[in-house]
């Protein structure tokens, strides 16, 4: 479904960010990206949908190239969800606007279907009665799970999640994590970007570690759990699993 | 030392200096800030452009109006309209534009340089996040701007436009120099048929305080409201 390979990123000629970075997540496969801060991996996952542009490499979503610039990036972007670190919620809009815009601009869907679509999905993240509200009204778990349901009333194809529980108040985190676990468990395509390893455990197949740029580990979920091969991912894992 | 002027003159006027100035005042008033604000906002897309070259027209359109009087714009535009417009069109003479379109595009041009510098600070005020997330959900760049980022930069910076239009209604008066009866020219005018100058110069400047004060303070209350909502 995503396939990533051998992608350089630089920020300037001096300031690589993303080294040689190789992998691939299969149809209704979970992958958990991790790794220290600025070690790239909410870049990696930006490039994945073309949010970022990458230098040298190839990224193909459902057979088609990310970086090809005959690709028509709005319509691939369509297809592939993403839900951010700070929500991003339309703010001047209204729950179900915010649902509702890019199925209408985008996908040409009538208004009536659009708020149908939403309302489901809306309810579906248990957050129907604010369909009527504005968001700056509702906590930050509950604007994630918006922007999670936003996300899915494209009838996305996967779904990318860049730390999305790391901006929430502790007690918010699981309400999201519920949605997202639910999500897995239906067999849709993800790609986490997450220091949740609770959710990595319950639900992730493979999981990616990243350092200063480069896939360090790429492993099926009970083998990175049971012994990363590089030093660098047991010192991570000692240091976020040691509380 | 009152008994020498003559207020009535203002009564008997009032009828003129309304509907005849008064209308012309604010008709240019709101055709130019209507004009102003859309051409500023493409100004102020060009220069948050990725292109340079885009950019750099605009920056320089912007420095260029902003360093010249008004008044000299108005005057100069006038007289170069007609050419300009003969030039465009191919026609063999220039072609008439009159007075009451020849200031507002004067007024859309001038204004748009400001306005543009409102709507960038506007534009800029968005988070980054905001454009991603709209396209990553498939907005194009046409789409995110329309439906996302320019409503909420708009509203961010109505408070500062609509201070920029008060502004405007004052400086609309300079169209005086084309001898066109907006308020103060028909005040004006009425002054020198009647050789009452003190007396009507004395109540458009009282219209003029009175009107913008009013604004002012409504752009105030509606600065509250627009906080409260955020």
């Amino acid at each position: 479904m995503i396939e990533i390979s051998h992608v350089d990123k630089w920020y300037s000629t001096a300031f690589q960010v993303l080294k040689d970075c190789t992998t691939n997540v299969a149809k209704g496969e979970v992958v958990v990206v991790c790794g220290p801060s600025g070690s790239g991996k909410s870049t990696l996952i930006k490039c994945v949908n073309a949010l970022e542009p990458f230098q040298k490499g190839d990224i193909t979503v459902d057979g088609t190239k990310v970086n090809d610039p005959r690709t028509d990036l709005p319509k691939l972007r369509a297809r592939v969800g993403m839900v951010f670190q700070h929500f991003e919620l339309f703010p001047h809009l209204k729950i179900i606007d915010n649902l509702c815009l890019a199925q209408e601009k985008v996908l040409g869907r009538a208004h009536d279907k659009a708020v149908t679509k939403g309302m489901m999905l809306l309810e579906r993240v248990g957050l129907k009665e604010h369909a009527q509200k504005f968001p700056a009204q509702l906590s930050g778990g509950q604007q994630q799970r918006v922007a999670i349901a936003r996300a899915l009333a494209m009838d996305p194809i996967a779904m990318l999640f860049d730390e999305p529980t790391s901006a929430l108040d502790p007690e918010m985190i699981s309400e999201v994590l519920d949605v997202m676990v639910d999500l897995a468990r239906e067999g849709m395509t993800m790609m986490v970007v997450t220091h949740e390893m609770g959710f990595a455990r319950k639900v992730a197949n493979r999981v990616i570690f990243m350092d200063r740029g480069e896939i360090v580990e790429d492993a099926p979920k009970d083998d990175f759990f049971g012994k990363p091969r590089s030093d660098r991912a047991q010192k991570f894992l000692s240091k976020i699993l040691s509380h | 030392m009152l008994g020498s002027f003559d207020f009535d003159v203002i009564r008997r006027s009032l009828p003129y200096l309304f509907y005849e100035g008064m209308t012309f005042t604010l008709t240019l008033t709101a055709l130019s800030a209507l004009g102003g604000l859309i051409f500023g906002t493409a100004i102020a897309l060009m220069r948050l452009s990725g292109y340079k070259i885009l950019g750099r027209i605009a920056g320089l359109y912007v420095d260029f109006m902003r360093s010249l009087p008004l008044v000299l714009v108005i005057f100069w535009f006038y007289f170069l309209v007609p050419y300009i417009g003969q030039w465009l069109t191919g026609a063999s003479r220039p072609i008439s534009v009159g007075a009451f379109a020849s200031s507002l595009i004067t007024f859309i041009m001038f204004e748009a340089a400001y306005f543009s510098e409102i709507m960038r600070a506007g534009i800029q005020s968005i988070s980054r996040g905001q454009p991603a997330a709209a396209n990553a959900l498939g907005l194009t760049y046409a789409q995110t701007m329309r439906y996302v980022v320019l409503p909420q930069a708009f509203r961010n910076m109505l408070p500062v436009l609509l201070t920029q239009t008060i502004v405007l209604f004052q400086d609309t008066s300079l169209v005086y120099v084309l001898s066109i009866p907006d308020f103060l020219g028909a005040a004006s005018k009425v002054a020198q048929r009647d050789g009452r100058l003190v007396e009507m110069y004395l109540f458009a400047a009282l219209v003029y305080f009175t009107i913008s004060c009013v604004a002012s303070v409504g752009v105030r209350r509606l600065q509250s409201r627009i906080a409260i909502i955020r």
